[in-house]
């Protein structure tokens, strides 16, 4: 499992964080966190047009100058019908079969309706999407995604936004120890530079975030911290960690300790 | 005819999807439809007759997460 380069249904990237596109203080602020980063993949969604709004046609057209892979969500799909709709008008306009499906059960965690995610996922795969979705550490519905197409699992950490790191470490552990071949992304909840290394470690694959960056004071720096922490993570888990013990171990050799004998004279 | 176009009552001319599609300015393959809940491919968007009460949604990209 270790030292293997990272490959999403048959595509090898170098890059282990999935940058999000959204909340942004400035277009300027997004390309620099893009370029700090690092990222060969953007997430984006679908909105409703406005007539007469040139933000959306703005946004498209710098997306598509960065030259990057694209990943387009089904944000806010309520359903798996949605979800479905959604992906299909995503792969028209984004010119990709890639897509990471939510579908959303609550209002208030954003957490996925699992029930909603397998069958949007089935359907999607045998419509021949390569589909990423955005799951929990729910060891029978990662098997249910896996048999239904997807290729790759994307469990959060926390609820979207939340920014309050890896809430479920053992399940996070438990579900990378069973899937030892799966590619697994944490997705969501990723607060801080430190989380996204704790996950890297744990030997994860990548790690997909937006607001972190997005809503750092200095987006493009704390894009380059992630970076950083993300590609430490890894080499830490390729590095293999050492085992955790319970009781102390002297680091120093006690064998030659000056003045040992003291007590005894 | 009265439609609900993304989300909004209105009493439109267009006979088809296509030519409604031709309000927005922008490129047509830089928006994607749907009608009562199913993509409409663009290719298909001409010979889509819009009937009354039709839910019609026209999407653009946008920043996700």
């Amino acid at each position: 499992m270790t030292d293997r380069a990272l490959n999403f249904y048959g595509t090898e990237l170098g890059s282990r964080l999935l940058l999000g596109s959204a909340l942004y203080p400035s277009p300027s602020s997004l390309a620099g966190a893009v370029r700090e980063s690092g990222a060969e993949v953007i997430t984006l969604s679908l909105r409703r047009e406005s007539s007469g709004d040139g933000g959306a046609q703005e946004f498209w057209e710098y997306i598509k100058s960065l030259n990057i892979r694209l990943l387009p969500n089904t944000a806010g799909c309520r359903t798996a019908k949605e979800a479905i709709t959604t992906a299909q008008m995503a792969r028209e306009l984004f010119g990709t079969k890639w897509v990471k499906v939510e579908v959303i059960a609550n209002d208030d965690t954003l957490q996925p309706d699992l029930f909603g995610l397998v069958e949007a996922t089935s359907e999607l795969s045998d419509q021949g999407f390569q589909v990423f979705p955005y799951t929990t550490e729910d060891l029978g519905a990662a098997e249910r995604l896996l048999s239904a197409g997807a290729e790759v699992l994307m469990p959060w950490g926390a609820p979207i936004g939340t920014g309050r790191g890896l809430m479920n470490p053992y399940a996070l552990r438990s579900m990378r120890s069973y899937f030892p071949n799966v590619p697994l992304v944490v997705d969501a909840g990723i607060g801080a530079p430190s989380h996204a290394a704790a996950a890297m470690e744990m030997g994860y694959d990548a790690v997909l975030l937006n607001t972190a960056v997005a809503k750092a004071g200095d987006p493009p720096a704390m894009a380059r911290a992630f970076r950083l922490a993300i590609e430490a993570g890894r080499t830490a888990y390729e590095a293999l960690l050492m085992e955790e013990r319970d009781m102390a171990s002297p680091s120093t050799p006690v064998a030659g300790t000056p003045f040992f004998d003291f007590e005894k004279l | 005819m009265n439609v609900v176009i993304n989300g909004t009552p209105e009493d439109i001319s267009e006979r088809t999807l296509a030519e409604l599609c031709q309000r927005y300015e922008a490129e047509p393959t830089t928006i994607a439809t749907a009608v009562n809940g199913d993509f409409i491919n663009v290719n298909d968007r001409a010979a889509l007759s819009l009937q009354e009460g039709d839910k019609i949604e026209i999407l653009s990209p946008r920043q996700g997460g």
